[in-house]
C-alpha cells in the first residue's frame, strides 16, 4: 500500500468512527436525555401526608401556587402508579414500617421529597416516639426545610428535583 | 361554685376525702383509693352533684416524693349544673394499682388507657387495659421522670444517614439552582 493510500484509509476510518460514534451518541445520548425530560414533567406524586405540613402541600396544590405548571399536580393515591413520594409531615416510630412498605411498593425509578422540618429531620420533635428523619427510613433526594416550608420554597424544591432528573445526579439537594 | 361538692363530699365520706383544696376555682379533692369507686358513683348518681360527664383522666410523676410517687388525676364535669370537680388519687411506686372508672362513666376508657399507656398506672377492672397510643412492642412508660431522653425503640432497622452532609457539609455546588 502506497504511503498517501495509508493517509487516506486512515482518514477514512477516522471519518467512520467518529461518524458512527455520533450517530450512537445521538440514539442513546438524546433517548436517555428525551426520556429524562419526560420524566421531569410527569412525576407522580404519592403524598404520605401525616401532619400539619399537608396544609402547605395543599396550598401548593392549590390554583395559587399551581404546582401543575411543573407538571407534578396528578397525586396517585396508589403507591404502585406513583414515582415521587412526598414525605409531608412528622413520620413516627409507629408509622415508620408503613413509609418503608409504601417505598417499597413504588416502582423504579422512583424518588422521595422530605417536606418540612420533621419529615428531614424530626424537626423539634427529639423524643421516644419520632423517627429523626424520613431519610432514616428511606432514601430522600430532596430537603425542603421550614417549619412548614412556603410554598416557593416547595416548588423550589421540586425544580430541584427535576434538575437532578435531568441530569441523573447522584447527589442530595438542600 | 363547686365548694358546694366539696362540702357535700366531705360531709358524706369524712374518712374517704384526705385533704381539699380550692384555687382560682379548682376544686381539688384527694380522694383514698380504696374509695374512690364510691365516691365516683355518689358524684354521678347524686341529683344535687349530678356529674354526668368524664372530661380527663391523667398521671403526675413526682419521682422524688417517696413513696406516693405518682398521682392520677380525673376532671369531671356536670353538664346539667355546670360545674366541675378535679379528684386526685395518691399511688405508691410498689403498688400502682387503682379501681377503673370506667366503670362508672363509660368515656373513661380511651383516657385510662392512655395514662396506662404513659405512666404503667394499673386500673382494675377496666375492660381493655393495653396501649392506646404506642405500639405493644414498647417497652417501659414514656412519660415517666426516669424513661432516657434518647430512649427510642424503632420497629424497623433503621438506615445509615452518615452520608446525608450536615449544614456545615453543604457546599454552594449543591445549592446551585437549575
Ligand atoms: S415541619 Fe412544622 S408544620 Fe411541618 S409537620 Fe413538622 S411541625 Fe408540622
Amino acid at each position: 500500500m502506497s504511503e498517501t493510500a495509508l493517509l487516506e484509509s486512515e482518514i477514512i476510518v477516522t471519518r467512520r468512527e467518529s461518524a458512527e460514534g455520533w450517530l450512537r451518541d445521538a440514539i442513546e445520548n438524546f433517548g436517555q436525555k428525551g426520556v429524562n425530560w419526560s420524566r421531569k414533567y410527569s412525576l407522580f406524586s404519592y403524598p404520605f401526608v401525616t401532619a400539619c405540613c399537608g396544609m402547605e402541600f395543599m396550598s401548593v396544590s392549590g390554583p395559587r401556587y399551581d404546582i401543575a405548571q411543573y407538571g407534578a399536580e396528578f397525586p396517585r393515591f396508589s403507591p404502585r402508579q406513583a414515582d415521587l413520594i412526598w414525605i409531608v409531615g412528622t413520620i413516627s416510630q409507629k408509622q415508620a414500617p408503613v413509609l418503608k412498605r409504601v417505598w417499597e411498593q413504588m416502582c423504579e425509578p422512583k424518588w422521595g421529597i422530605a417536606f418540612g422540618a420533621c419529615a428531614s429531620t424530626g424537626g423539634f420533635y427529639d423524643n421516644y416516639t419520632t423517627v429523626q428523619g424520613a431519610d432514616m427510613v428511606i432514601p430522600i433526594d430532596v430537603y425542603i426545610p421550614g417549619c412548614p416550608p412556603r410554598p416557593e420554597q416547595v416548588l423550589d424544591g421540586l425544580r430541584l428535583l427535576q434538575n437532578k432528573i435531568k441530569t441523573e445526579s447522584g447527589r442530595v439537594m438542600v | 361554685m363547686a365548694q358546694f361538692v366539696l362540702d357535700q363530699l366531705c360531709k358524706h365520706f369524712p374518712e374517704a376525702v384526705e385533704e381539699t383544696s380550692a384555687v382560682h376555682g379548682n376544686e381539688t379533692a384527694y380522694i383514698k383509693r380504696d374509695a374512690i369507686l364510691e365516691v365516683a358513683k355518689y358524684l354521678r348518681d347524686d341529683a344535687a352533684l349530678c356529674f354526668d360527664m368524664p372530661i380527663d383522666c391523667t398521671a403526675l410523676d413526682w419521682q422524688d416524693q417517696k413513696p406516693q410517687r405518682f398521682e392520677v388525676v380525673y376532671h369531671i364535669y356536670s353538664t346539667t349544673l355546670k360545674h366541675r370537680l378535679r379528684l386526685k388519687i395518691r399511688l405508691d411506686e410498689k403498688d400502682i394499682e387503682t379501681p377503673a372508672l370506667t366503670q362508672i362513666w363509660k368515656g373513661m376508657n380511651w383516657h385510662e388507657r392512655e395514662c396506662w399507656d404513659m405512666y404503667g398506672v394499673v386500673f382494675t377492672g377496666h375492660p381493655k387495659l393495653k396501649r392506646i397510643l404506642l405500639y405493644e412492642e414498647f417497652e417501659g412508660f414514656p412519660l415517666r421522670k426516669d424513661y432516657p431522653v434518647e430512649g427510642r425503640q424503632p420497629l424497623i432497622e433503621m438506615r445509615d444517614t452518615a452520608t446525608v452532609p450536615t449544614e456545615k457539609e453543604i457546599t454552594p455546588e449543591m445549592l446551585n439552582r437549575p
